[in-house]
């Protein structure tokens, strides 16, 4: 399999008043080149983290402690992330320009200040030696290309005066103007009305296999994952519980938190009954408790007690 | 924009009819008027004054009128570009006024553009290095000049400089250029002279602006939008400016209207130490000696500098901010 991206054992601190809490415990997962990667998990559970260490835009007082990010770029020499030293000109080229993200609010994820051609036009500026005219025009061509028409008006128009789902149509089409080699998308349509949030994951998918850049797809709706993700990374408290195929951990989950997430979606559950919560699903398992990865017969690989593995094999 | 400017130049108007009503009242509210004080004077000089005398000295300042109509004659001639006579000075008003004027504003536009060239980049490096030994130092010092009363800092400045340099800070002019008819080597010489007050006045807005900006720039520095611009791959310096710096500077711009004033009663009392030819020393004296005219004139034109010191920085906040232009 080509693997884009491979992360290993990374673990992320935060330093708070209450001693240090731990964001990310050995985290560890692969990305398959030009595919759709899925990481799912609660509110917490270290997914949007992860993002931020890919992007070494981590902020204090969060701080990688360990792990590696392996990157392979098309057309470029594979390098290490995490060890990346901040005046190293491929951190700059990073963000952006191979990896580049788009964010959950976008009602706040472009500054008020500037033309929305602007904000575009300036991702092309940071990556390439090309003039602002130039840059402009490619702004307007992506612009155009994410579904905002009229655009030689709206290019010089302000984000406020954008509804949500342009804004976002603006964000994505300044994360893909550079094409990068990975898409980020931190839950891109949590903030979004029902409608928009299909039209935005369309365009999302559309422009992926369009333009055949990885994407990692961060979320909490399992709908979304079903719709969009080729492979799945369940995360919870900061580590990695199961990893597999959509068809594998949606259909057939073999950690206990996994059916419990999957149980308590209420279109997926029984009629009828009460909707059942994860704790009641993942009964005596102690998922708290961190066990190695373990790579089963199929491919997927899970985080359980020894004894309980045996069950899940068989 | 156009119709917005009109309307605001027009709603000056009636702000400044109802600020010269309050003045006008208000110089009356003490007991006595110019007559009184001039005769007391007279009096302390042993010359004996007849009623007529008295009479028609009312007269001819029309106190012998109703409150109303004394109002109207004083607000008419304003119009009219003749601020009245000053008997404490005993010159027209007009002509003591411009050059102090003159001083008054190039002092506190100076101290304004001293405040934000030492209060930007200072704020700016303590936000992003919170909580760091640069940013408690620079803390410490802005705390100490908030707390410390300019006229104090000016008596330490006079005394250094003349203890220590034998050089004379007061005033805005060396003694020979006092009088002296303008001239390049005199505007030379109020340079030299001008950058001591500057730095005194300026020096407590300085420290006030610092830490708001601070203040003002960590509420920014982690907004969404700044994240994105990070994860886009713009440089770190760039980064803040652009983004962060450029919204958490319009508070300022939209207070610059309110600084003027403030700027110039801090003034007064620093200009009274360092006797300085400036606006604040003459409204003390001309209220002490119930000098109305002069009074009058004086509380109006700070009120007509504020006004329009507000107005400039709605415009430069309209310019500068898209999100007002397009209201």
């Amino acid at each position: 399999m080509d693997t884009v991206l491979k992360v290993r054992d990374l673990a992320v601190d935060f330093k708070t008043d209450l001693g240090l809490t731990h964001a990310l415990v050995d985290v560890g997962f692969d990305m398959p080149r030009g595919k759709v990667t899925a990481i799912v998990g609660e509110s917490g559970s270290g997914k949007s983290v992860t993002a931020n260490c890919i992007m070494r835009i981590i902020q204090p007082p969060g701080r990688i402690v360990g792990g590696t990010i392996d990157f392979a770029p098309q057309g470029m020499d594979p390098f290490e992330i995490v060890s990346l030293g901040k005046r190293d000109p491929r951190l700059k080229e990073l963000r952006g320009g191979l990896i580049s993200m788009v964010f959950q609010e976008p009602m706040t994820a472009l500054s008020p200040v500037y033309t929305v051609g602007n904000q575009v036009a300036e991702a092309i500026l940071c990556h390439r030696k090309v003039g602002r005219k130039q840059a402009w025009q490619e702004a307007a061509e992506m612009l155009e290309r994410v579904g905002i028409d009229d655009i030689d008006r709206r290019i010089r128009m302000y984000p406020f005066e954008f509804s949500g789902g342009m804004r976002q149509r603006v964000v994505i089409a300044m994360a893909l103007v550079c094409h990068p080699e990975i898409l980020i998308c931190d839950e891109p349509t949590t903030a979004l009305d029902v409608t928009i949030q299909a039209e935005i994951l369309t365009l999302i998918r559309d422009l992926q296999q369009e333009l055949g850049n990885s994407v990692l797809f961060i979320t909490h709706d399992i709908g979304v994952v079903a719709q969009l993700a080729d492979q799945v990374v369940v995360m919870y408290q900061g580590r990695v519980l199961e990893i597999g195929t959509v068809r594998q951990v949606l259909k057939d989950p073999v950690h206990p938190y996994t059916k419990g997430l999957l149980a308590a979606i209420p279109g997926l559950a029984p009629k009828g009954e009460p909707l059942a919560t994860i704790a009641t699903v993942v009964g005596d398992t102690d998922i708290t408790r961190p066990y190695p990865l373990v790579t089963l017969r199929d491919g997927r690989q899970v985080s359980l007690p020894r004894d309980q593995l045996q069950g899940a094999v068989g | 924009m156009r119709s917005y400017l009109l309307s605001r130049l027009l709603g000056m108007i009636p702000t400044l009819a109802v600020i010269s009503v309050i003045i006008f009242v208000v110089i009356q509210l003490p007991p006595g008027d110019i007559v009184t004080s001039m005769l007391d004077r007279l009096q302390a000089q042993g010359v004996d004054t007849t009623e007529e005398y008295v009479q028609n000295l009312r007269a001819q300042y029309n106190l012998d009128k109703p409150m109303v109509l004394q109002y109207f004659y004083w607000a008419g001639n304003l119009l009219t570009g003749d601020m009245g006579y000053s008997h404490l000075y005993s010159r027209p008003v007009n002509d003591l006024l411009w050059e102090r004027l003159g001083y008054t504003l190039s002092i506190t536009v100076s101290a304004l553009f001293f405040t934000w060239l030492v209060a930007l980049p200072i704020g700016i490096y303590s936000a992003i290095r919170q909580y760091s030994i640069g940013d408690y130092i620079l803390t410490t010092i802005a705390l100490v000049g908030l707390a410390t009363p300019p006229f104090l800092v000016a008596l330490v400045f006079m005394h250094i400089g003349f203890d220590w340099f034998g050089v004379s800070t007061g005033g805005l002019f060396s003694p020979e250029y006092e009088d002296a008819p303008w001239s390049w080597a005199r505007i030379a010489d109020l340079l030299a002279h001008i950058w001591l007050p500057m730095i005194i006045i300026g020096l407590g807005s300085a420290a006030f602006t610092m830490r708001i900006l601070r203040a003002n720039l960590l509420d920014e520095l982690n907004k969404p939008y700044v994240v994105t611009a990070r994860a886009k791959g713009v440089g770190h310096a760039k980064l803040i400016i652009k983004y962060p710096v450029r919204i958490a500077i319009n508070p300022f711009i939209s207070t610059i209207g309110f600084v003027l004033p403030s700027l110039i009663s801090g003034e007064a009392i620093v200009s009274l130490v360092m006797g300085l030819p400036t606006i604040g020393p003459l409204l003390l004296q001309a209220l002490l000696n119930q000098d109305m005219f002069l009074a009058g004139s004086l509380l109006m034109w700070l009120a007509i500098l504020t006004v329009v010191g507000i107005l400039l920085s709605d415009i430069l906040l309209a310019w500068i901010d898209p999100r007002i232009r397009f209201e």
